[in-house]
């Protein structure tokens, strides 16, 4: 076991937990933000950068700080490190930067995007970004392609997370897409525009942090904040049944995964339940889905947040920082 | 016993013989009367005459073209999600190749409606809207015998491809967003 530090919160967690995985336990702001990170996907992480944090004390034995910031989703915790997130300010204008560089590429078309509304790099330039942009050269180009019935890909918006290459990878057999070339013209792209047909292929929309990949059955039908969200089985074969469907009025508009805190998919679902069952007798409603009260979707629905409804189950082992 | 104190014992005077005669108190009636025939009148003889607008005024709205002629809107439901009173709804499509003349992005509202009953005027969709697409302008909004017409869709709310009968809006762009038109990597608003 070791002991860790976090802006001032100490937890013990085991051997080997990454800082992210530390930090999630005690919750809270303090919780960097991720962009490639996927706690259900081995191997993401490490490539977007903005869950950089500072790590003021490496271990107990070893008490200098670490000589540059590390990425929180794949450094290892030791025994007495002392970590500092929001607590420092190096940390936060480093991350504006990032958000910076994320952006060099990304087309800035939210109001024609179908991921306005619930896409994390919005959330994340929000939060830590600038608004004004100082980049002056053209941002890369790519046409949109079709990858299989369902499926489409605007490489413009995409940030290069790999996260769908591992979707694919461990969630499917036989991934078809991936990266193409290197640096900064690597691509996600079909090996010549093949489709991929396979039962879980639709996860990579629902991973995907951007708009590049989106679901066609839903493309421009309507905006998410204008759906209500409901949670909703149904008794599927291939996987567990478990969805929220997107609905307006009594018509489904779309089905995707239950994403938790971190918008981090809980079951993954099958392209049957995501794009074929779009009829509200083919599910058991259960009711609508709790929304976090600063997300756009709950706007106008007036819904009062309760308080304390999420109970950190190691709240106990938190030692919190000393009021000042 | 009073329950406030705020009883006033109203006085029953019995009136003189000229207040009972009423007349001079008409002449004085008529008095005022006369007096305002030649007063400068508060009214206007709408609509032959009409009283001058701020250059900002929210009156009835304008979905604007670009320069090319292209539709400004892609239905990004921005001003229906802003507007308090719930009066805009739209429907989306996709672009299809050769519309490119039609429509300025790859999506665009095929249905576009606001419903004049509903709207307060209050101008909201037209800050939230991140095209430039909605404006209010100075017109007023047409009276109707029923509430079906009230309900404007695209083809009232469109301006005229007609370069000379575009409306301009330029006096209600505030600094800020002029400042922004000039920037070269914006190329959102050319």
């Amino acid at each position: 076991m070791a002991t860790v530090t976090i802006d001032g919160y100490t937890i013990e967690v085991e051997d080997g937990t990454t800082i992210l995985e530390a930090a999630r336990k005690i919750g809270g702001e303090i919780v960097p933000p991720t962009m490639c990170y996927y706690s259900k996907l081995k191997g993401s992480g490490g490539k977007c950068r903005t869950c950089l944090v500072k790590v003021a004390q490496t271990s107990a034995q070893n008490t200098r700080p670490m000589p540059k910031l590390v990425a929180s989703c794949s450094t290892p915790v030791q025994d007495g490190m002392v970590v500092q997130n929001i607590t420092s300010p190096e940390v936060l204008e480093t991350r504006k930067a990032i958000v910076e560089f994320l952006l060099i590429n990304h087309p800035l078309d939210c109001p024609v995007c179908d991921q306005a509304g619930e896409c994390d790099l919005q959330d994340l330039s929000f939060k830590h970004g600038v608004d004004t942009s100082r980049f002056d050269e053209g941002k890369r180009e790519f046409d949109i392609i079709d990858i299989g019935p369902y499926v489409k890909l605007h490489m413009n918006r995409c940030i290069l997370c790999y996260r769908c290459v591992f979707t694919a990878n461990q969630i499917t057999n036989g991934r078809i897409h991936g990266v193409l070339y290197r640096g900064d013209a690597s691509e996600i792209s079909t090996f010549i525009k093949n489709s991929i047909d396979n039962d879980f292929s639709g996860n990579v929309i629902d991973v995907c942090p951007v708009g590049a990949l989106t679901d066609k059955t839903f493309r421009f039908k309507s905006r998410v904040w204008f759906l209500k969200p409901m949670d909703a089985h149904r008794d599927c074969p291939t996987c567990s049944g478990k969805a929220v469907v997107w609905m307006h009025g009594d018509d489904i508009y779309r089905v995707t995964a239950r994403k938790d805190q971190y918008h981090e998919v809980e079951d993954f679902i099958c392209n049957t339940c995501r794009f074929e069952k779009k009829s509200t007798s083919d599910w058991v409603i259960e009711g609508p889905r709790k929304i976090m009260r600063t997300s756009i979707i709950s706007v106008n629905h007036y819904d009062k947040e309760k308080q304390g409804s999420v109970i950190n189950p190691v709240a106990k082992k938190i030692q919190k920082p000393a009021e000042k | 016993m009073s329950l406030t104190n705020r009883t006033k014992v109203v006085s029953q005077k019995r009136m003189s013989f000229l207040e009972r005669l009423y007349l001079p108190a008409i002449f004085v009636g008529m008095g005022i009367t006369l007096k305002h025939t030649f007063m400068k009148k508060a009214t206007i003889r709408y609509p032959e005459v009409k009283r001058p607008f701020s250059d900002i005024y929210r009156g009835r709205h304008v979905l604007k073209r670009d320069e090319q002629g292209r539709e400004r809107c892609t239905a990004c439901g921005l001003c229906a999600l802003a507007c308090p009173a719930e009066a805009i709804t739209m429907i989306s499509a996709e672009r299809k190749p050769g519309e490119e003349h039609l429509y300025r992005e790859e999506k665009y509202a095929i249905v576009y409606e606001i419903n004049m009953l509903r709207c307060i005027y209050c101008g909201l969709c037209e800050s939230a809207c991140p095209k430039e697409a909605i404006f209010l302008t100075q017109k007023i909004v047409d009276s109707e015998y029923h509430r079906e017409g009230f309900i404007y869709g695209k083809d009232k709310l469109l301006e005229p491809v007609d370069k000379d009968k575009r409306i301009d809006v330029s006096k209600r762009q505030t600094p800020e967003v002029l400042n922004f038109k000039k920037l070269p990597n914006e190329k959102h608003n050319i």
